[in-house]
């Protein structure tokens, strides 16, 4: 187990008279592989949109790399080594599946508008540097033959994983997955789990899944947190949580898709 | 070869050479030729410096007149003051000095209106910029400095093709080659989905006002460019309108297609010289166009699909 | 009376006719979500029907007189509505389904084709018109204040205006599914209520209401001209904006406050030339500081 890399403690958010997430904390080490589950509506995505900045939480604290994330807007916090995909795909529409990662690749790069314009020898090499960083990204991920076309042009699950090279190309410390598995067959699921396993250990990085596919979470979680209408109501290993009679409840038996 | 076509810095010298070249020949051309090719550059770079706010970059501007009068102001009062105090020579130096001013105050302007405005999203960052524009207007009405409502007039005439061209060119090459840049997908990037933008680390805020400020200082300059050509200036003659105007070359290039932009400025130019038959009925005619346009093509003319997604989705 | 109640009376007074044209705004934004750039050129066509309708229905009802004056009111509102409807109709409903921007632009080529238009000597011809007096002449004393004929009506005729608006929102079943629409479209439609319906009901209404202002206006200020819709319908936007888009007792109170904030900066000596600046200026620090206007509520964007 590594060090601490996110703390959410006591967070609560409220949405004018409606509270959709209350009092929940969770951490995630460094290299774990965290799965937050439960019933639709209960505030997943909602954890994840206060963790990555796009809402501030009413209440509570949230830590990422030891500093505390308020107040700070979603891009400094991809700054300093947290990436996210999206639940309904969020895609960079009008450029090509190469482009969509060249965009993540720019956060950490030091060449701005002046070698942009310049046009000298550092200018191509940082090119250059892009380009070999994309390409390596898109074959790791089976896409390199598709490098030029539109990335809405892909097939659901070529989507699905688009986002994700897209979200590894900023480097993250932290990868949150919104519902990667949504909409996919089977054998796409199978092929799924087996890709964040990979990522996992190629890149080393800690990994916050939530999924709605039990047998996906069971599958690949070390660890999972429940939430039913915005309260944690378990938190445990995969077997600790089958087993459990809150979830049990909470799913009325419904086994996921 | 097509090593040469790629490198942009290289299509920029030749650029500049034709520019100088044709330039040379310009004395012998007939002047009132003359003065519509100088009005298609200027009209070049409003185009291409909207296109970098509107089209890449997503944001809707409808107040571009009023960074191009800011330019257009500041350039001819820096000449109409050196005029008083410099022989004819010596004057001459101060155009293009008098120009980068224009252009520099235009783009303060830039920041000015862009740092606040660009928390709005769609309809209501145009309506503010359109408020903008015609507060800038408002305001050259009324500064006496400026020449009021009448404006200033008597503005050494120094705009000759050969500048014109240069800075079109220059313009072309600088939004094209941040566009095209791995810093500037960022631009289309937050244009694309904002949201998914600042998650993977680029500072939308960021990208849009630098849009906003490089595309009011190319307009600043046009806008010096223009006081030069004409003579005289006075506010109405930046007035939404003319917002409008650049607006529409936008749309039917193709927004985001510099290519397209710049096909669309030069008729969107010419087409009223040619239309002179049917002088009076040519704003209704630009009217129904848009309509039109937005109706049966809204990506524009010059898009034929591929690669970039067009505007509706 | 002094200086300052006067002003004050002219400021409502114009105020009001902002107020009219404002909901209009308002209303449309609130069901379609989307500003519609051309309602104040329907504003101008209304000042235009009325200058054209008066010496017609003088062979009915002599003019100036109160019968008449109801005549035109009526006749140039019903033409109005009209207007809007087909407005919509030809330019706004085939984009639908289209992004806010493309019908924007739309919008913005439809006021340019009526303005256009209405300036060429085929139709209207550009120069300013003589609105004919409607009202005998008067004066009135309330409350301390002194009116006279015409600015009085313009207040009572908004306001009579706006409680009829509000009853039809808040009372009856077509305001209810006005507001229906506006919360939800396709939750509306799923109900059984027709948007298209809807949507051209409030078109049209809210360009009767435009209507009724341009008469009001031609009848305080006289002089009308095709491009009178272009400054009046943004600065009754800004009202809309003021009064928090999408909330019509803002739009009336944002009218209203518009109208006196202008003409008293247009009273002020080292301000008035500026005056057309004002409400640009207030549009920009609303947007700034509380988009949300001064009574209308916050929106939160679903990630």
């Amino acid at each position: 187990m590594g060090a601490s890399l996110l703390e959410l403690e006591n967070v609560t958010i409220r949405f004018g008279g409606l509270v959709a997430v209350s009092d929940v904390s969770l951490c995630v080490s460094e290299g774990e592989l965290v799965g937050l589950i439960g019933p639709n509506g209960a505030g997943k995505t909602t954890v994840f949109n206060m963790i990555t900045g796009v809402y501030q939480p009413t209440d509570g604290k949230i830590m990422f790399a030891g500093k505390p994330t308020t107040r700070k807007k979603p891009h400094v916090l991809t700054k300093s080594g947290m990436a996210r995909t999206f639940q309904n795909i969020r895609l960079f529409g009008s450029m090509s599946v190469f482009d969509n990662v060249r965009a993540a690749t720019q956060l950490h790069r030091a060449h701005g508008i002046r070698q942009a314009l310049w046009r000298g020898r550092s200018h191509h090499a940082g090119e250059k540097e892009v380009e070999d960083c994309v390409m390596e990204l898109l074959e790791v991920f089976s896409l390199q033959d598709f490098r030029d076309e539109p990335a809405t042009s892909l097939p659901y699950g070529g989507q699905r994983r688009l986002e994700i090279v897209r979200a590894l190309a900023t480097q993250p410390k932290l990868l949150l997955l919104d519902e990667p598995a949504a909409g996919m067959n089977p054998s796409e699921k199978e092929e799924l789990m087996i890709l964040i396993e990979f990522i996992r250990k190629r890149f080393g990085m800690a990994i916050l899944l939530v999924e709605h596919d039990m047998k996906v979470v069971m599958g690949i979680c070390e660890r999972i947190a429940v939430l039913e209408y915005g309260i944690k109501i378990a938190e445990g290993t995969p077997k600790e949580i089958q087993s459990h009679p809150k979830v049990i409840e909470a799913y009325l038996g419904a086994s996921g898709d | 070869m097509s090593r040469i076509l790629k490198d942009p810095r290289l299509l920029l010298l030749i650029a500049i050479v034709a520019a100088v070249i044709t330039g040379l020949g310009a004395d012998q051309m007939n002047l009132y030729y003359r003065g519509v090719i100088i009005d298609i550059g200027i009209a070049i770079i409003l185009a291409v410096s909207l296109n970098l706010i509107n089209g890449h970059t997503g944001q809707f501007s409808l107040g571009h007149a009023g960074f191009m009068s800011v330019g257009a102001y500041v350039s001819a009062m820096i000449t109409l003051a050196a005029q008083k105090s410099m022989g004819a020579d010596a004057l001459a130096w101060m155009f293009l000095p008098a120009l980068l001013v224009g252009g520099l105050v235009a783009a303060l302007a830039g920041l000015l209106v862009g740092i606040p405005s660009l928390r709005l999203r769609g309809d209501y960052l145009a309506i503010v910029t359109l408020g903008f524009g015609e507060i800038i207007r408002v305001i050259f009405q009324n500064v006496e400095a400026a020449g009021g409502a009448s404006g200033l007039s008597g503005i050494p005439r120094m705009t000759g093709l050969t500048w014109t061209f240069i800075l079109a060119a220059i313009a072309v090459y600088v939004v094209g080659c941040l566009v095209n840049s791995t810093y500037g997908r960022g631009f289309i990037a937050v244009h694309d989905d904002e949201v998914a933008a600042s998650s993977m680390g680029l500072n939308p805020t960021r990208y849009k006002v630098t849009a906003f400020v490089i595309g009011a200082f190319f307009a600043g300059i046009a806008g010096g460019l223009f006081a030069h050509h004409k003579t005289t200036i006075n506010p109405q003659v930046f007035d939404f309108m003319k917002s409008f105007e650049v607006v529409v070359m936008v749309i039917l290039g193709g927004m985001g297609r510099t290519g397209g932009v710049i096909l669309a400025a030069i008729i969107l130019t010419l087409a009223p010289e040619f239309l002179r038959a049917v002088a009076e009925y040519r704003m209704i005619i630009y009217a129904l166009l848009i309509i039109f346009l937005m109706i049966a093509r809204p990506q524009g003319l010059f898009h034929f699909g591929r690669k970039r997604k067009p505007l509706t989705h | 009376m002094n200086e300052i109640s006067q002003q004050l009376v002219n400021g409502l007074a114009l105020g009001s006719v902002y107020a009219l044209i404002a909901i209009g705004y308002t209303m449309v934004y609130g069901v379609l979500r989307f500003i519609n750039f051309a309602h104040g050129d329907v504003f101008m066509l209304g000042s235009f029907a009325g200058f054209y309708l008066a010496p017609q229905i003088a062979k009915w009802f002599p003019l100036p007189s109160w019968g008449g004056w109801v005549a035109v009111m009526a006749a140039t509102m019903i033409i109005c509505a009209i207007i809007g409807i087909v407005i919509e109709l030809l330019a706004y409903r085939p984009l639908r389904n289209r992004p806010k921007l493309t019908v924007l632009i739309t919008a913005i080529g439809v006021s340019l084709l009526i303005q256009y238009t209405c300036q060429h000597q085929a139709f209207f011809g550009a120069s300013q018109k003589a609105f004919p007096p409607l009202l005998p002449s008067g004066n009135f004393s309330l409350g301390g204040l002194s009116f006279n004929t015409t600015q009085f009506v313009v207040l009572g005729v908004t306001l009579v205006l706006l409680a009829a608006l509000t009853f039809i929102v808040k009372k009856t079943r077509i305001g209810m599914a006005m507001r229906a629409v506006s919360h939800n479209s396709a939750a509306a439609s799923l109900m059984g209520i027709s948007n298209s319906f809807i949507i051209s009901f409030t078109f049209g209404l809210g360009s009767a209401l435009a209507g009724a202002g341009g008469i009001l206006y031609g009848m305080t200020y006289t002089g009308i001209e095709p491009l009178m819709g272009v400054s009046v319908g943004l600065k009754a936007f800004v009202a809309a904006v003021l009064g928090g888009i999408g909330n019509l007792p803002g739009a009336a109170l944002g009218g209203l406050l518009l109208g006196i904030v202008e003409t008293y900066a247009g009273g002020m000596s080292g301000v008035s030339t500026y005056r057309d600046g004002i409400a640009f200026a207030i549009l920009i620090l609303i947007l700034i500081f509380k988009p949300t206007g001064l009574l209308g509520s916050k929106q939160i964007e679903k990630v």
